[in-house]
């Protein structure tokens, strides 16, 4: 049974906790009345500081977001907390298990803890998360926390969507050669080195200081992002830089900017205008 | 061991009848695709003198009683004692506990064993809302020092050596049990027993937790020097393995494990400034014994033999008894099924019969029911029969170290203690046990080789008889043990009288020094021993050490 | 995947999930030693369609029709409610009437229970 969209509104901005994750849920699962209570939601968006931390997988960042909500609580704040773990490529599923590090939160009424996983989405964060955080953000928190799982290039999307990003590091896991190949040290806002009692660290602190020009290279991969690139860049640019340089597109810029419309809808209407439905072979 | 020339032909004849093997029908008709054991480890057709040419019977296997003890710790091993016929027993209230444990005593059961129930091993009260459900269902509910004493009533203590499977509370059950002999008149000194007090393991394993690795381990060491130093009978640890095979590990992820863990706490006692000599003699161990016959006597050697080096070479110790592993041996709950029960009875005879045969000091055998529940009195006592008719009937217990010289076993024992102490270098490299807990590295092999096995089992790769193969549809009926629940109100109710009974500011005083002593350094038994002597309960003992160390959560490695 | 109470055993509970993810299932993992308040909490932040209950200790009969009454008392109680372990076969039926959907007993192949999810659990539309 489908409530009505202001409804929906209502609760979702009281913090009814049930109509906040059903909603995540059908944004996830690409319900298409999502959409339109989320164009609802958006006037009531925009007041919660977001902050996104990512690393690899066990260097300690569900652990790190746990104090975090602990110390925010601690100055009165609500928390939203969203854990992206990644969908198992050859199954498609996923076990999500970053909530169990923030147990001792579970039961407090100002932290709203939920996991989504990528579903394939590579970028770590997908159009789901970034709606979702905005289904928090509605709901009045102060604070989002967005842990995702990155590594590469690919894994630092959430840099566009957070105000703040957190990359956590840990001495003599390896994984810092391929984060500085990635690029990933560029985006950052904070770094946190963990298990900085590892006999690792100096080495550590001396790829930190490192020109961010060494690269290390797995050809493979390189090839293959370079390639991806290349093409994605091509297609894009042709409609793109059309679309960003056209009047309507300021236009629809200023609107959102004074909320009058949301960026939902704006795209609806800019996309409409130029891509017929369906490709042609 | 053997001269080359003999060896040279057993060679040359060796592989002429694998070739005959291969070509004939023999391989053609081998009945499955693969041979291995329970653990997937892959076994050949034969094993000759070939599969143990570099063993020297002087430096590698030996004498009982002699370095590097493969064959046996002890010099008469059970031509002089049989091994303790030790039942894991415990339910319901400490009075039915206590009835049980003299059920076992009168049928022949050589020592106590005692089974806990979750709150107790978890450190909490029966009145807390924690506990609510669990009362007495797996286990005897503790929760005072009166409980401890009808726990055994009549039992006598000074005679018969008492174990007890308990783990972060240990310090606080060890210390009820101290004073309840000693208002019996029995001294610490005259006191012997095993508390298992294995926390490492419990991080990987059997996950009952309180508080975080670092002060569970100073609480570990705590007891290892007041056992050292005042009650010289009792085994102050049972480095555990068995929990860690029940997880689902693999036979030598239990034996790399389950020493890397005895390393770690030597190095914690030695840390403290104990003399290695004065405390390895109390170590023990605790071993799974598993479906796969050969694998686990191979495994049991093995053990032996490695611990010994360790000791030896790499702690330098000086006393032969310091190197002795010691060990405590139960079969594998895991391998029993709920449907047909009673092939249960011999899954566990041969588990026992491969403990016996691998030099095991004590056995506890699994009764027929516990898929479904407790035991009942009947099946633990039939569990119980089964290592009498082993020790008396079988013959398996005539000579010690049967096996040795099998080339099958020699090469399995050479094979799990090389792979063994693979795992303890890579965890060596980790910094050590702990490190490598909180990296998760045992929990994940762990449950890695648990999914293996569980996909094996459904893709008819192992079979289970009575479960993948030769099920029936029939229920075959068990009369099992039934927890009442009105226990859990009767338990509450018999606490708060002695909390009634007792001197409120002799107990704030005691836990508040409890509390002080537990912020230093200090020697933490004495003060637990005095908090239990003025009827603290067993939380609220253990409540001072969760506010001062904090409480530890899963982390949820899957 | 929660497992409720004191009990510690977890190596069903972790093989199931594993199942799950390999048979394209989404399994938030609740960890150990939790109540039947933060297991109905959890699910009800990551709104799921099921709720799996893991015991070996035998504190079920309180714990498994807790959980499905507090589910209930928030408005939940369109998630399902299955149970897994070692239960005493007289147990099982009140465990059913008390709510559980359905029992799974030791010796389950992993395919019954995962094959169950998907005949007896409503995919969202």
């Amino acid at each position: 049974m489908r409530s009505d969209t202001s409804q929906i509104t209502e609760k979702v901005t009281s913090g009814d906790v049930r109509a906040a994750a059903k909603l995540i849920r059908d944004i996830d699962d690409k319900v298409p009345e999502a959409r339109e209570y989320l164009k609802d939601l958006y006037p009531f968006t925009g007041r919660a500081y977001v902050i996104g931390i990512t690393g690899s997988p066990g260097v300690g960042k569900s652990t790190l977001v746990d104090q975090m909500v602990a110390h925010l609580r601690g100055n009165g704040k609500t928390v939203g907390v969203l854990a992206v773990d990644p969908t198992s490529p050859f199954s498609g599923g996923a076990i999500l298990g970053d909530r169990v590090r923030m147990q001792r939160h579970s039961m407090d009424e100002g932290v709203f803890i939920r996991s989504m996983a990528t579903r394939g989405h590579f970028g770590g964060l997908t159009q789901s998360t970034r709606s979702a955080i905005d289904v928090l953000d509605a709901m009045g928190k102060d604070y989002i926390l967005v842990e995702t799982v990155g590594v590469g290039q690919d894994e630092i999307d959430i840099v566009q969507s957070a105000h703040t990003t957190i990359i956590v590091l840990v001495p003599g896991m390896g994984d810092d050669i391929q984060a500085l190949k990635a690029g990933i040290l560029e985006v950052g806002d904070i770094f946190v080195v963990n298990k900085a009692d590892r006999e690792q660290i100096e080495n550590h602190r001396r790829f930190l200081q490192a020109s961010p020009e060494r690269t290390f290279t797995l050809q493979r991969e390189k090839a293959k992002n370079d390639l991806i690139e290349m093409v994605k860049d091509r297609i894009i640019n042709e409609i793109l830089a059309d679309i960003v340089n056209s009047g309507e597109f300021e236009e629809a810029l200023a609107s959102i900017l004074e909320k009058r419309l949301d960026p939902y809808t704006a795209c609806d209407t800019i996309i409409s205008k130029r891509v017929k439905t369906g490709m042609s072979k | 061991m053997f001269k080359k020339g003999i060896m040279e032909k057993i060679s040359a004849d060796a592989k002429i009848w694998q070739r005959l093997y291969q070509e004939s029908d023999a391989k053609n008709t081998e009945r499955l695709e693969r041979f291995s054991t329970v653990s997937d480890r892959p076994v050949k057709n034969l094993y000759t003198p070939l599969d143990i040419a570099d063993l020297d019977y002087s430096r590698d296997i030996g004498f009982p009683n002699q370095y590097p003890f493969t064959r046996g710790v002890q010099p008469t091993m059970y031509r002089g004692r049989l091994w303790t016929m030790r039942m894991f027993a415990g339910l319901g209230t400490a009075k039915d506990t206590n009835k049980r444990f003299h059920l076992l005593v009168n049928e022949g059961q050589t020592g106590l064993s005692t089974a806990f129930d979750m709150p107790t091993l978890m450190g909490y009260d029966t009145d807390s809302p924690k506990a609510r459900g669990e009362c007495g269902r797996c286990g005897v509910a503790i929760d005072t020092l009166n409980d401890m004493e009808v726990l055994f009533e009549g039992l006598p203590i000074d005679k018969i050596t008492t174990s007890m499977t308990i783990n972060p509370p240990a310090p606080v059950l060890w210390a009820m049990y101290i004073a309840m002999a000693e208002k019996r008149g029995i001294s610490r000194q005259m006191i012997g027993g095993t508390i298992q007090n294995d926390m490492l393991k419990e991080f990987i394993a059997q996950k009952t937790f309180m508080l975080p690795p670092k002060p569970s381990m100073r609480l570990i060491t705590d007891t290892i020097e007041f056992g050292t130093n005042e009650v010289p009978r009792w085994n102050t640890i049972s480095i555990s393995g068995y929990h860690i095979r029940e997880a689902g590990s693999t036979a030598v992820q239990e034996l790399a494990f389950t020493l890397a863990d005895g390393i770690a706490y030597v190095e914690a006692a030695l840390e403290r400034g104990l003399e290695i000599d004065s405390f390895a003699p109390r170590l023990s161990f605790f071993f799974n014994s598993h479906l796969d016959f050969f694998e686990e006597i191979a495994k049991f050697r093995a053990a032996r033999r490695m611990w010994a080096r360790i000791m030896k070479e790499r702690f330098k110790a000086k006393d032969e008894r310091s190197m002795w592993l010691r060990f405590h041996t139960q079969t594998a709950g895991c391998s029993l099924t709920a449907q047909q029960p009673y092939n249960n009875v011999v899954r566990t005879a041969l588990e026992a019969l491969a403990a016996v045969l691998g030099g095991t000091q004590s056995l506890h055998t699994n009764s027929l029911d516990e898929v479904l529940a407790l035991p009942t009195e009947e099946a633990a006592t039939i569990a119980l029969r089964t290592q009498q008719i082993i020790a008396e009937e079988s013959g398996a217990a005539n000579t010690m170290d049967p096996l040795a010289g099998s080339y099958f076993v020699e090469h399995l024992t050479n094979e799990l203690e090389e792979e063994a102490f693979a795992y303890i270098d890579k965890i060596d490299d980790m910094g050590g046990m702990v490190a490598a807990i909180e990296r998760n590295y045992p929990q994940m092999e762990i449950a890695d080789a648990a999914y293996k096995y569980q996909t094996q089992i459904d893709r008819l790769e192992k079979t289970v008889v009575g479960v993948n193969k030769y099920a029936t549809e029939d229920e075959v009926p068990v009369d099992i043990l039934h927890i009442d629940q009105e226990l859990e109100r009767q338990q509450i109710e018999r606490a708060n009288q002695v909390k009634e009974r007792r001197n409120k500011r002799e107990i704030a005083a005691a836990l508040d020094r409890l509390g002080e002593a537990a912020q230093g350094h200090e020697n933490l038994m004495p003060f637990i021993i005095d908090a239990v002597n003025a009827s603290a309960t067993e939380q609220e003992i253990c409540d001072v050490f969760r506010d001062i160390f904090g409480t530890y959560r899963d982390p949820g490695v899957y | 995947m929660a497992k409720p109470g004191l009990d510690g055993h977890d190596r069903g509970a972790r093989i199931i999930a594993r199942a799950y993810r390999d048979a394209g299932f989404e399994v938030v993992y609740s960890g150990l030693h939790q109540t039947p308040e933060e297991i109905v909490q959890a699910a009800i932040q990551e709104d799921v369609d099921m709720v799996g209950l893991s015991s070996l200790a035998g504190a079920h009969m309180y714990l498994f029709p807790r959980v499905v009454e507090l589910l209930k008392e928030k408005g939940a109680d369109d998630i399902v409610v299955c149970g897994g372990g070692i239960f005493p076969e007289e147990d099982i039926p009140k465990l059913k009437k008390a709510g559980i959907k359905e029992i799974f007993t030791p010796g389950t192949p992993l395919k019954e229970v995962v094959g169950w999810v998907e005949e007896h659990v409503e995919p969202r539309q």
